[in-house]
């Protein structure tokens, strides 16, 4: 299955990945009229390190996700390897973002869980921060199960 | 004295979002975030007009456009000549600038329109017929000789082979960041073309592309030892440079840091400083010990080239070095580019690549040495026609540098001198060096001279010729439009219509 791999030799902390998600997932066609004003809620992050070292974490889709087995309202489930979560049957316990080990299952606009579905939900077809991140830091790859 | 800046940071409101991206890309602190107001402000005094945040905007908020703050027109006195004044009255220093001689004098490349066939010769399709583009650097016998037996002499003297006639010229490590020579040293490989170190060594991972390599020894002699000549192509020897000839050049201490120190065999921090001349050539004879060392330390399996910058007396100087024993001139026009170089050497010395290519080519002819040597030729080539007329002019290859920039992000905002490249090219700074990723930089050079070769190609099948050698020299192929009788005879082509 492809997946979102993180090269953060490359990643230069422009956030760009962030604002290109929350666009995604917007569910507008314009990025101003969805983003200006407001704080967004991306399901990617660029985290930085100790040394000054960025590189933008989103959900892994783990081969044995231990946020579907966490969730308490059968949320969260797989799809084809992809992980999703049915926002109908979140009931916003968070559950999901506390043993998430990566951190990568965090809180939207309206206090549910909210993940990266690899923008197969939205009408980008692939994901947006890959495709817009301009360093390559970001790939969308097959590169097998390794987990 | 403060002057109005010479670029305006112009940002639509009604676009912005806010992402900070603008501020975070910009070297030169141009932007930042107002929290108070929520707005993005920005002092546009230190805008170079890179770009860098314009292509990275996601909104399209952002452009940069030129002050219309002008002193009182003036057509001798410009504005820009009254602020150089300004300054240097200011600082007593000497101006410096980078890439090529922006000034508007005659590029003769673009007064110079190429034949195509028509009725009485066939052109040829490139994708339909086979078209020949490599060709082979280096001296070429005059006749054919044959062994004892009889049999035919097929020992020649050491060539370089191209898969087409373009290579990546000098740049240096340390002018130049790791990730561009890394870029060009993979596309190098990748293309079966050559890439130039430049002046400052051979970094240790790059001697693995040594095959697409050409080392470059020059004036200051930095990073040069056995190893490092073995792991070549080729060997040029730098007496010039189009920028900026008749001058050395010099690396600041300050980018004179960790690796490029290294690879340059210098303490860390120390200014590099190459010479104006090589102080052991003095006259031709000079030079051939010098390219006759070099063969011997490398036991006569590389070609030797010659750079030189493109000045009044070329043809006779490169008269002498076709029989100095190098197998390869390169001249590099004054439109060449630079990292650094005094704006007024940069501006005013030397002479274009075109009469130079021209004069050159003709002086060996005319004295029957022009198989001795290659002609490589460089000081701003832009695109795969004005290839194409060089080497009608004589040239057996072409040297790219400012292209080659451009195609790995470069966006020529002639800064290179202030060690802050936007792009990750002409610096040394770690978090600015990084923008520049080699996947992307190479795969980008690769794309730019596959492109070229398609145009090269389809250029030769419309004259009907499907072999880059038998264009070489050939400026029956050419016309001039717009030129002077004089222009046309050193050019050595006639006028559109004759
Ligand atoms: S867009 Fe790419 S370079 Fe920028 S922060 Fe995200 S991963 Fe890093
Ligand atoms: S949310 Fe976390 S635990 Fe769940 S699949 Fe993604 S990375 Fe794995
Ligand atoms: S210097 Fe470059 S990145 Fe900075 S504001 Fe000017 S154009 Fe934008
Ligand atoms: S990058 Fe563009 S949208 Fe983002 S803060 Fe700068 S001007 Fe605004």
């Amino acid at each position: 299955m492809k997946r979102i791999y993180v090269k953060e030799e490359w990643c230069l902390g422009c956030r760009l990945c962030e604002y290109n998600c929350a666009f995604a997932n917007s569910g507008m066609t314009d990025m101003v009229k969805a983003l200006r004003g407001k704080e967004i809620h991306p399901r990617i992050q660029v985290e930085t390190d100790a040394d000054g070292i960025t590189y933008a974490v989103s959900c892994r889709h783990c081969t044995d996700p231990i946020c579907v087995k966490s969730c308490i309202a059968g949320a969260i489930s797989k799809k084809d390897g992809v992980i999703e979560i049915d926002h109908s049957k979140c009931v916003g316990c968070l559950t999901c973002v506390l043993v998430c080990p990566y951190g990568c299952v965090v809180e939207d606009e309206g206090g549910a869980a909210q993940k990266c579905e690899l923008c197969m939900k939205n009408t980008c077809g692939a994901p947006a921060c890959v495709k817009g991140c301009p360093n390559g830091a970001i790939v969308y790859e097959e590169r097998g199960e390794a987990e | 004295m403060n002057f109005y800046p010479e670029f305006e940071v112009v940002r639509n409101d009604s676009r912005c979002i806010r992402c900070r991206v603008c501020e975070r890309q910009c070297a030169n602190e141009v932007h930042w975030y107002d929290a108070d107001g929520k707005v993005m402000l920005s002092d546009e005094s230190k805008c170079v007009n890179c770009q860098r945040c314009v292509t990275l905007c996601p909104t399209r908020a952002l452009k940069i456009v030129k002050s219309d703050c002008r002193l009182r027109e003036n057509a001798n006195y410009s504005d820009q000549t009254i602020k150089e004044i300004y300054r240097q009255a200011e600082t007593g220093g000497v101006l410096l600038s980078s890439m090529g001689n922006p000034n508007p004098l005659p590029v003769y490349w673009d007064k110079i329109l190429i034949n195509a066939s028509q009725v009485t010769n066939p052109p040829i399709d490139p994708l339909r017929e086979p078209m020949e583009t490599r060709v082979f650097l280096g001296k070429k016998p005059e006749h054919i000789t044959r062994n004892a037996d009889g049999t035919l002499n097929t020992q020649l003297a050491p060539q370089l082979t191209l898969s087409m006639p373009v290579m990546f010229s000098a740049m240096s490590y340390g002018s130049i960041s790791y990730n561009a020579h890394a870029s060009l040293a993979r596309a190098a490989s990748a293309l079966g073309i050559c890439y130039n170190t430049g002046e400052g060594g051979l970094h240790e991972d790059f001697y693995k592309y040594g095959k697409n390599t050409i080392v470059q020894v020059a004036s200051g002699r930095f990073g040069v030892h056995k190893d490092y000549l073995e792991a070549g192509a080729a060997i040029e020897i730098k007496m010039g440079q189009g920028a900026k000839p008749g001058i050395g050049g010099h690396l600041p201490g300050t980018k004179a840091v960790g690796d490029v120190a290294k690879t340059r065999m210098i303490p860390e921090g120390s200014d590099a400083i190459s010479p104006a001349p090589h102080h052991d050539i003095y006259s031709i004879e000079d030079l051939r010990q010098l390219v006759y060392s070099l063969k011997e330390a490398t036991e006569y399996r590389l070609p030797v080239i010659v750079k030189v910058a493109a000045v009044h007396n070329i043809a006779a100087i490169a008269s002498g070095i076709a029989r100095s024993g190098a197998d390869i001139i390169a001249i590099d026009g004054f439109r060449g580019g630079t990292g650094a170089a005094p704006t007024r050497i940069r501006d005013n010395d030397g002479i274009p690549i075109e009469p130079a290519l021209a004069a050159v080519d003709k002086r060996l002819r005319d004295e029957g040495i022009r198989n001795n040597v290659s002609i490589v030729c460089g000081g701003s080539v832009r695109s795969a026609s004005d290839v194409v007329k060089a080497i009608a002019l004589g040239a057996d290859a072409c040297y790219i540098a400012t292209a080659a920039c451009l195609a790995m992000g470069c966006h020529l905002c002639r800064s290179c001198h202030t060690g802050k490249c936007n792009w990750g090219i002409a610096t040394q700074r770690p978090d600015l060096v990084k923008r520049l990723n080699p996947d992307i930089g190479s795969q980008r050079l690769i794309n730019l001279m596959d492109a070229w070769r398609h145009e090269i190609k389809e250029l030769m099948g419309g004259m009907g010729i499907n072999s880059i050698e038998a264009l070489r020299g050939n400026r029956l192929m050419l016309r001039g439009v717009g030129l002077t009788e004089k222009e046309l005879e050193i050019l050595g082509i006639a006028h559109a219509g004759e």
